[in-house]
């Protein structure tokens, strides 16, 4: 009993683990798997290509793509084709980063917001206006109209990733 | 005929098949799988690909004495060559030991897909084909894990090129199997696109215009071993993966083509579950694996926003949209005090179950079961058409085929394909007609008579006429006479009703006469225009010639899944003046605009049924979308007379078609024993297909649905041939110039199921009548000349072409004009 005692004395002195949500925040951990973002190139355009492997690789079904086709006049992503419709059902979502891993294209990734919440099944629903990221300076909002002949590659050359 | 059996080994497995077969098929048939591009179980063998290279021994043979040298163990001595050798063009041999798995085989494979890959882009994510990809498949089992290639060394060419208005072509995908171009060639003979330079930059181009002009263009991305060749339809459409699929037939003409649909639930289409594709389904003994264009792409009707979605009631003069009972229980009453003068006009398009119910609907109120076609003699088709058993993919030798008045590649394609194929494996080929068509390339007869001689020139081939007739005649007259099995088909070319009604019996009495009856192979078919007219006629379904004057003097007409109004100016009036007029239709045609009351009905992918096809094949198609999914309020065709029978105290099932089934077996003798069970029955087919080996025979569906089942035969005899020869009427020429006019049947069609796919429009038939121009200039016809139909004139555009005879205007269906002369 005198040791329980001990115990409880001691960690009255030490510094408190708890912080004050939501005033104050931890940062994420570099790996952290939170709400998706759709990654955007430098000029802007959209990197992912509407191939669905992410739907395909999603164990809870959650997301759902459809694609169209790509013009010089009317440009998303580089290549042929884009996803015209992406939704991700974040009540469906387990954030096991599967689609992370399947994306071809680096273009979905598991972000740092954690703050989810919703008051209705339609709201949990994330459509790709939500999900895309802004577009970074210097580079142009989707559709764009492009040169013809430079975006053919849908699939760019891929490293292995290093952290 | 007895096939010779050989044995050989492979991998160890003892295997007898026919000689000279293939040593990839023998191998396919011992469930071992050989990797093939180029080669496909339909076409002839090129060797082009080396993808199926194997190691092949032979048994040495002594000279002296034609014998196997043995070895210590009493075994033939097997000779290994020093090289590899193509399993898809090496027919096997006696004792062939042949070996698809050691490392020398395995180490080819993966060479033959690095030499491949070396100019493949591998854009897998963004490749229709993805996910079903026999390259994709085959990298995945045999490949190379990492490219040696850098990207930018690949070659790089054009992702997006148009062949026509339906195929797309992405030039570096192609692996230059050459299975395309040796499909429209070989298969098809439609020889519209080929390949253009050499080794790496060899490129599949199209000479024809418009480009990939072929009613076929759609089977060549079933079999591209690769994404190079996409349907316009489906582009980018889903991921295969991605799509539930759903047995169905076509039913847009007699063929009765198996299919498969892909549906998906799409933001697009507002959370509906939409149809994305059309693939074939096989069945061997109806389409094979293949499907034509209009099978594979006019199927958007379905999911047309023009579809009649609530019951519609006649109030002050106008069309209201009402509720289900308000429109039945009007009905009803018009019923009772209709009585027996209640007509029911029904069309090709409905199912059998749905014919059966409108049947005894109009049989207890003691009506005239009619039947919309312009074709006839259906009645003795189904005492004529070759029996159980019958498989025009089993013509050969010995065989013959006659085809009077018809245009089969336009009429009935599919069947157009198989007899082509017959002549090749031998049959003989007889082709009546009165214009040049695509099936006198194949035929050992040509004879050509003028429109309007078609009964008598099937009547010179009859054992009594055929000593006084032309000399092609006599002599194909013999070959048919002498034919182990006889198959004549008759179509619609140039033809009213009476008169193909009086051609159907003409050429039902030369089966007869010449002893081609009740036999396996030989028999009538007609090449209608929809699939289930011949359905119509086994549920005691009639045409009759004076069909204006029935419709005009009835008290009630009830016409389902017809448009008399829109097709027949006289039609129209008829209709016009009927007592009261019960529609049950799709859209809003001409007929339903004049109805007095309109019922909305499904499409056959929201529904269950089954057709009965040209050749008496009943076959069974499922629901493909939800229920309650594109027109909530709609109902089945058969539902519609069952709550009406309700009302009358008629007993009708509303609801199941399946019970609908088992009443017309036990009603009518040629079903009997027909139920949805054995409709859904299967049996193995040769090619495989659909299976993890994609490569091998394409991405056709394997048909776990049902192949369908024939209708028994119901009479034989002399008597099958009542009713009387049929006299036709004279029509009165109305001028000393008029050109007399003809109808023909094409392909793409105006029809109200072909006009809401898009795609097609280019292809349509446009509305006019086609004229020869040295007749043209004889009869000084300009652009527009009149046309003249029940002594009455519209202007018609003429359309000059080579291919129409002289003296005589063609006038293709559907467009929605109708005449029997051509005036200046
Ligand atoms: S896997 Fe990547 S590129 Fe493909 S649809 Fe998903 S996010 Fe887009
Ligand atoms: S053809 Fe096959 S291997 Fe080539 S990109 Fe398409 S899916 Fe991939
Ligand atoms: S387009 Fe397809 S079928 Fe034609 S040659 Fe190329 S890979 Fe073969
Ligand atoms: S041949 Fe006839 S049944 Fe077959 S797909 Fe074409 S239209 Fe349909
Ligand atoms: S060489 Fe045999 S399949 Fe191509």
């Amino acid at each position: 009993m005198l040791e329980g005692l001990m115990t409880t004395l001691k960690s009255m002195f030490e510094k408190p683990v708890t912080i004050q949500y939501p005033e104050q925040k931890r940062p994420v951990r570099a790996r952290f798997k939170g709400r998706h973002v759709l990654k955007r190139y430098e000029n802007g355009l959209e990197k992912c290509i509407g191939c669905a492997l992410c739907a395909a690789a999603c164990p809870a079904d959650a997301i759902f793509v459809e694609s169209a086709e790509n013009t010089d006049e009317e440009r998303y992503s580089p290549g042929e084709r884009y996803a015209s419709t992406y939704e991700i059902n974040m009540l469906r979502c387990i954030f096991c980063g599967f689609c992370e891993d399947a994306c071809p294209t680096e273009a979905i990734v598991l972000g740092d917001n954690y703050e989810l919440s919703f008051t209705s099944r339609a709201e949990s629903i994330y459509t790709k206006d939500m999900l895309l990221e802004p577009v970074p300076p210097g580079g142009q909002p989707t559709p764009q109209r492009t040169p013809a002949g430079v975006f053919t590659r849908s699939v760019p050359e891929m490293k292995d990733p290093t952290d | 005929m007895v096939v010779k059996m050989v044995s050989l080994t492979i991998d160890g497995r003892a295997v007898a098949v026919p000689a000279g077969t293939l040593v990839v098929d023998a191998a396919k048939k011992a469930g071992i799988d050989i990797p093939v591009f180029c080669y496909h179980p339909k076409l002839d063998p090129v060797g082009m690909c080396r993808q199926c290279l194997v190691e092949i021994g032979r048994p040495l043979i002594d000279r002296a004495t034609n014998q196997f040298i043995l070895d210590a163990d009493g075994k033939p001595k097997i000779s290994f060559g020093p090289k590899l050798e193509t399993a898809c063009t090496t027919p096997v041999s006696e004792g062939m030991v042949v070996v698809t798995d050691s490392d020398k085989v395995v180490a080819a494979r993966k060479d033959v897909l690095e030499f491949i890959l070396t100019s493949h882009p591998l854009d897998c994510p963004i490749c229709d084909k993805g996910g079903e990809c026999p390259l994709q498949n085959l990298t995945m089992r045999y490949g190379p894990p990492v490219s040696r290639f850098l990207f930018d060394e690949k070659m790089h060419l054009a992702k997006h090129v148009p062949l026509g208005e339906l195929i797309y072509l992405d030039r570096e995908r192609c692996i230059q199997c050459g299975r395309c171009v040796r499909f429209q060639s070989e298969l098809v003979d439609d020889p519209v696109i080929g390949f253009s330079q050499r080794g790496r930059a060899l490129q599949i181009v199209t000479f024809s215009n418009p480009g990939f002009d072929s009613i076929w263009s759609g089977n060549t991305t079933d079999i591209c071993p690769v994404g190079a060749l996409t349907t316009a339809d489906f582009r980018f459409g889903a991921r295969p993966w991605e799509m539930n699929a759903s047995a169905s037939i076509c039913n847009h003409c007699a063929v009765g083509c198996n299919l498969t649909y892909n549906v998906r639930r799409e933001a697009k289409a507002g959370g509906k579950t939409v149809i994305k594709r059309v693939m074939p389904r096989q069945n061997e003994m109806v389409n094979e694996i293949w499907l034509c264009d209009k099978g594979r792409l006019a199927y958007h009707y379905m999911e047309s926003d023009q579809r009649l979605e609530q019951p519609l009631v006649r109030k002050g003069g106008e069309l209201v949209p009402a509720g289900w009972d308000e429109a039945l229980n009007l009905v009803t009453e018009k019923l009772r005090s209709a009585g027996n003068r209640m007509v029911m006009l029904v069309g090709g398009r409905l199912s059998n179950e749905d014919l059966f119910n409108l049947g005894e609907l109009t049989e207890a109120q003691g009506g005239q079961k009619l039947l919309y076609s312009y074709m006839g003699g259906g009645d003795l088709v189904s005492r004529f058409a070759p029996p159980k058993g019958s498989n025009l993919g089993e013509l050969g030798a010995g065989s013959v085929v006659l085809v009077v008045a018809c245009d089969l590649h336009q009429e009935a394609p599919l069947w157009w394909l198989r007899l082509k194929q017959a002549v090749k494996r031998g049959a003989k080929l007889i082709v009546a007609s009165a214009r040049p068509t695509r099936l006198d390339k194949f035929a050992t007869h040509v004879v050509r008579y003028a429109y309007g001689e078609e009964t008598r020139t099937v009547a010179a081939f009859l054992p009594v006429n055929v000593a006084g007739a032309p000399q092609v005649i006599q002599s194909a007259a013999k070959t048919l006479t002498e034919a182990e099995d006889l198959i004549v088909i008759y179509g619609s070319d140039g033809l009213y009703l009476e008169e193909s009604t009086a051609l159907a019996r003409t050429c039902a009495e030369l089966l007869l006469k010449t002893n081609h009856t009740g036999k396996v192979n030989s028999g009538l078919l007609a090449a209608w225009q929809n699939g289930n007219l011949q359905g119509g006629w086994e549920l005691g379904f009639r045409t009759v010639p004076d069909l204006a004057e029935r419709l005009e003097k009835a008290a009630l007409v009830w016409v389902a899944a017809a448009d008399p109004a829109g097709d027949d100016p006289a039609l129209a009036k008829a209709v016009r003046r009927t007592g009261f007029l019960v529609v049950q239709e799709l859209f809003l045609t001409e007929t339903a605009r004049m109805a007095d009351v309109v019922f909305p009905v499904l499409v056959n992918a929201e529904r269950e049924g089954s057709y009965t096809s040209g050749e008496r094949r009943v076959q069974r198609f499922y629901p493909a979308l939800p229920p309650k999914g594109i027109v909530p309020e709609a109902r089945p065709d058969f539902a519609i007379p069952a709550l009406v029978g309700e009302k009358l105290g008629i007993e009708l099932e509303d609801h199941s078609a399946a019970l609908v089934m088992e009443h017309i077996a036990a009603k009518f003798a040629a079903f009997a024993g027909i139920n949805y069970q054995r409709l859904a029955e299967v049996a193995e087919q040769w090619p495989p297909v659909g299976g993890s080996d994609l490569y091998y025979g394409g991405t056709s569906y394997l048909n776990r649905q049902g192949l369908g089942v024939t209708l028994s035969d119901v009479l034989q005899g002399e008597s099958l041939l009542n009713p009387a020869p049929i006299q036709t009427t004279q029509r009165q020429k109305p001028s000393a110039d008029a050109l007399p006019v003809y109808p023909i049947q094409l392909l793409y069609d105006r029809g109200t199921t072909i006009l809401p796919s898009a795609l097609l429009h280019e292809r349509l038939v446009q509305p006019a009548v086609w004229v020869h121009p040295t007749t043209a200039a004889e009869h000084k016809l300009q652009s527009k000349a009149r046309l003249i139909y029940e002594g009455e004139a519209v202007e018609v555009a003429v359309l000059l072409s080579e291919q129409t005879p002289p003296k005589v205007a063609l006038l293709p269906r559907s467009v929605g004009l109708l005449g029997y002369w051509l005036e200046a």
